[in-house]
């Protein structure tokens, strides 16, 4: 009964959320999300369940926040560098490095908490400026530039690790990926604080205009006097920001620092929630909001396949179909296609509904286009 | 008469929220060069786009011949004999010039192309226009004109009744141009209808034989080129009394202003390796200073070099006596300097941002990203410049790639006006932008001059440099051969100074 009320509850919300969105670009994402959730509300039995257990709600749906928080974390850095034109790879080897760096310091090094998690987070920014250096200071094409710290970064983490995998049980260190906060996990907490502060930080200061503009035109950036190296720099440097903390949830989620396995492909989904999010590769106009509900759809995508027991193996299968799609309905062109392909049914149900008498079908509308 | 061979009748197409024509009437016989005349944005594209299938029509009809036919895509436009050129050398560089004339139409055997008979056709389509060129050649290695002789030699490979060409000349030098009339006067002699569509008046004049004047999407009426005089065809094109467009044209620059003997920027043997010999410049404050030469002779490089876009291998720059270097346009910025360059799309326009944000900009990158222009401050002076450059726009939240040339470049203009430069740097301020849009840039530059701004003009037409400048330098050859001043300007005189210079050159 409690159940039955919250769904709706839940659905009033989501329609209104959609409703105000539906001039933007991210309309078609959050709609692809709630096209799912939808999808799961009747199919999926015990998908929408949630319970309160010692003040902390447990559900698939926290499960989608919790679990997604890594990716969404990814987008906030992956977004930023779509936009200037680039790309990041190195960031699931990055999140290998902190995690690798952290749990080292915690465990073999005995330092306290704050010092592993601070001295992860100043390697991967670090990590992060050396992209950036690559990218702006040497004009090192990005793909390529991020593959090397993609392929060396995980042997970087090995060295750290010098090959084992380290367990911990430090609680702060738990805390991070494990904790809760106000009945909620604590890694959505810390996904909104980093999306707040990046929101503000694009927002609220030029950078976003500047980022937009490199990504859409360099050589007219450069010619208006923005610093486009800067730029650059910056947003591979917050990248490895971003890498790092999202390194530091995942190696926190399993209590343990295992450098071959942390943060593996997660890169490519943090490309896709960036593209599901509504951001062209060709860089210019970014969404950043649009980004971590990208990361959100796809981390339900991925939660929806395991409650329906799909196996892990087929389940990239279906996930990419229904990437494809979203992709596609985002795309302006496929939607003029779509609108065009599908009239003639319209014309058709039209003189059907022509023979009909008007009154039978309708009272009398005055704000009816007249044809 | 006989059938026209061309006969549109009554044409209308529209996008959403604009009517791009209205019921036009093109006749066009064959064996007559027909100018398309008319503002950008009169629907001079649209016309031709229709015509060649690329947009279906709302209404109206088009008879080739007397046979109406309603072509759905270029290609079949072709294949009924309407062939276009189009206004950038739409062919592939690398690929051979047989191979660019045969491109997509290849005859093939068994489906292996037949490369023997590629080259027959291409040598036949050449030579209707008397050119002699290596086939096996790569396209790139010619000049752009050749390219185009080209591209005109692959719209006459099918049997073409009408040409298109819009805008052949715009990349091309005057001795180009006349070799490009010489060809077009003989395919006329052939019987081949021509429309041409150009911006440059001079021409129209030169070659055509009947002139069709577009406004706002309707016909505003059909001219024998002799029996229309170049002040009725201006005013017809922009809609304006002919009064006003004299008073438009006889507004030569007039010397007196308060001027600083002080030059405000001063270049002593400022070059590059490769790029430009070194020169001397000077350009004081409240003067226009023409920079003129044919295309290629070092007058955009010259400009890249003061505004810090390549670094300069020789020479100084100084700024009010001050030694300065520039090695980056935003160190230039910091001096007052703005530039606005010949190539709006590769290097002005930011296309998938709004006006607003186009317009504010450089101002803003001048600020700094942490000192952000609030929002409401970069809507005013947004509209601020919307209004007084009279942009047209629906709104200041519309994206750049939206608007037309003209209003392109008064966004750059606003870009730049926003940064309250004392030096301002105009590279082909009026390349590509249609006469309504182009008066009120000239005039703009004598407004910023009055106000005591130091003003480099850049332009390929003389007759603008002329009536902009109060000073003209001269280049030829990536040097500086001349240099006039206030009385000695004149279109002759400029291009005496290009003809002789090689008298001058030591010979070296």
């Amino acid at each position: 009964m409690i159940n039955w009320v919250s769904d709706l509850l839940f659905w009033i919300v989501f329609s209104a959320i959609l409703y105000s969105l539906r001039r933007q670009r991210i309309f078609w994402t959050v709609g692809a999300l709630g096209l799912l959730l939808l999808f799961n509300q009747f199919f999926t039995p015990g998908f929408f369940h949630i319970q309160l257990l010692d003040g902390h709600l447990y559900g698939s749906r926290i499960d989608v926040l919790n679990q997604g928080a890594k990716v969404m974390l990814l987008s906030l850095g992956m977004v930023l560098v779509i936009a200037t034109g680039g790309v990041d790879l190195s960031v699931g080897a990055v999140m290998a490095i902190s995690a690798a760096v952290s749990s080292r310091l915690l465990v073999t090094e005995h330092q306290p908490a704050g010092v592993a998690i601070a001295a992860a987070l100043v390697i991967c920014v670090v990590a992060g400026a050396w992209n950036g250096l690559l990218v702006a200071g040497f004009g090192i094409q990005p793909i390529i530039a991020t593959l090397v710290l993609m392929v060396a970064g995980r042997g970087v983490a090995q060295l750290i690790t010098e090959g084992q995998i380290i367990n911990f049980l430090d609680p702060t260190m738990v805390y991070l990926g494990n904790g809760h906060l106000f009945g909620l996990p604590f890694t959505l907490t810390l996904v909104v604080v980093m999306l707040v502060l990046t929101l503000f930080l694009v927002r609220r200061t030029a950078l976003g205009l500047f980022i937009e503009s490199v990504g859409d035109n360099y050589e007219a950036s450069r010619y208006s006097g923005i610093n486009a190296r800067q730029v650059k720099f910056l947003v591979y440097t917050f990248s490895g920001l971003c890498a790092g903390l999202a390194g530091l949830v995942a190696c926190s989620n399993i209590k343990s620092a295992d450098a071959n396995n942390i943060g593996l492909y997660l890169e490519l989904d943090a490309i896709l929630a960036v593209v599901v999010g509504g951001t062209s590769l060709q860089g210019g106009r970014f969404y950043l909001v649009g980004a971590v509900v990208g990361a959100l759809f796809i981390q339900t995508l991925t939660t929806t396949l395991y409650a329906r027991n799909v196996s892990s193996d087929v389940s990239p299968v279906p996930k990419a179909l229904v990437i494809i799609g979203v992709c596609l309905f985002q795309s302006d062109l496929f939607r003029t296609r779509m609108v065009q392909l599908f009239r003639p049914l319209g014309t058709v149900l039209k003189q059907i509904s022509g023979r009909i008498p008007h009154k039978v079908l309708t009272a009398p509308r005055h704000d009816s286009p007249k044809p | 008469m006989a059938t026209p061979l061309l006969e549109v009748t009554a044409l209308s197409k529209g996008f959403p929220g604009v009517k791009a024509l209205d019921a036009v009437d093109v006749t066009v016989q064959a064996g007559e060069i027909h100018a398309l005349m008319g503002e950008n944005g009169a629907g001079k594209s649209t016309l031709i786009k229709v015509l060649t299938g690329v947009f279906p029509r709302d209404a109206g009809e088009t008879r080739l011949e007397g046979k109406i036919i309603v072509p759905k895509s270029p290609r079949e436009a072709e294949a009924l004999g309407i062939s276009t050129v189009y206004q950038e050398v739409n062919l592939i560089p690398h690929l051979s010039v047989a191979e660019n004339i045969g491109l997509g139409r290849q005859p093939t055997l068994l489906g292996a192309i037949r490369w023997g008979a590629i080259a027959k056709r291409a040598r036949a389509a050449l030579g209707r226009l008397d050119l002699s060129l290596d086939l096996e050649r790569q396209l790139s290695s010619y000049s752009i004109a050749v390219q185009q002789m080209v591209a005109i030699a692959r719209a006459l490979d099918i049997s073409a009744k009408l040409l298109i060409l819009d805008e052949p000349t715009s990349s091309l030098d005057k001795t180009e141009v006349e070799e490009l009339f010489k060809k077009l006067r003989k395919l006329r002699e052939g019987g081949l209808g021509i429309i041409f569509i150009t911006h440059f008046l001079e021409q129209v004049y030169r070659i055509s034989d009947t002139i069709t004047v577009l406004r706002n999407g309707r016909r505003v009426g059909c001219f024998a080129t002799k029996e229309l005089p170049r002040i009725k065809l201006v005013s017809h094109m922009i809609g304006k009394d002919v009064l006003e467009v004299e008073a438009l044209g006889r507004n030569r620059a007039s010397s007196a202003t308060i001027r600083s003997d002080q030059p405000m920027l001063e270049a002593k043997g400022l070059g590059r390796k490769g790029f430009i010999h070194s020169l001397d410049l000077e350009i004081r404050p409240g003067e226009v200073l023409g920079l003129a030469g044919l295309l290629g002779s070092g007058r955009t490089e010259t400009a890249r070099l003061l505004f810090g876009v390549d670094r300069p291998d020789q020479g100084t720059v100084f700024i009010n006596r001050r030694a300065v270097k520039f090695n980056s346009p935003r160190a230039a910025i910091r001096y007052r300097i703005a530039l606005t360059p010949e190539d709006r799309k590769m290097a002005g326009i930011i296309p998938n941002l709004t006006v607003r944000e186009n317009i504010v900009v450089a101002l803003q990158a001048s600020r700094g990203p942490w000192r952000r222009l609030p929002v409401a401050e970069q809507e005013k002076v947004a509209d601020r410049f919307i209004q007084s450059l009279d942009i047209k726009t629906p709104s200041r939240e519309q994206f750049v790639r939206n608007l037309s040339g003209g209003n392109q470049q008064k966004v750059l203009l606003a870009r730049w006006l926003a940064t309250e430069p004392k030096l301002f740097i105009l590279d082909e301020p009026t390349r590509g932008i249609d006469v309504g849009a182009k008066a009120e840039i000239e005039k703009l530059i004598q407004s910023l001059r009055l106000d005591g701004l130091a003003v480099l003009f850049i332009s390929s037409e003389l007759e603008e440099i002329v009536r902009q400048s109060q000073r003209v330098v001269i280049l030829r050859d990536r040097r500086k051969v001349g240099e006039l001043t206030e009385a000695e300007i004149s279109e002759e005189a400029i291009m005496q100074s290009i003809a002789t210079a090689d008298m001058e050159r030591p010979a070296a």
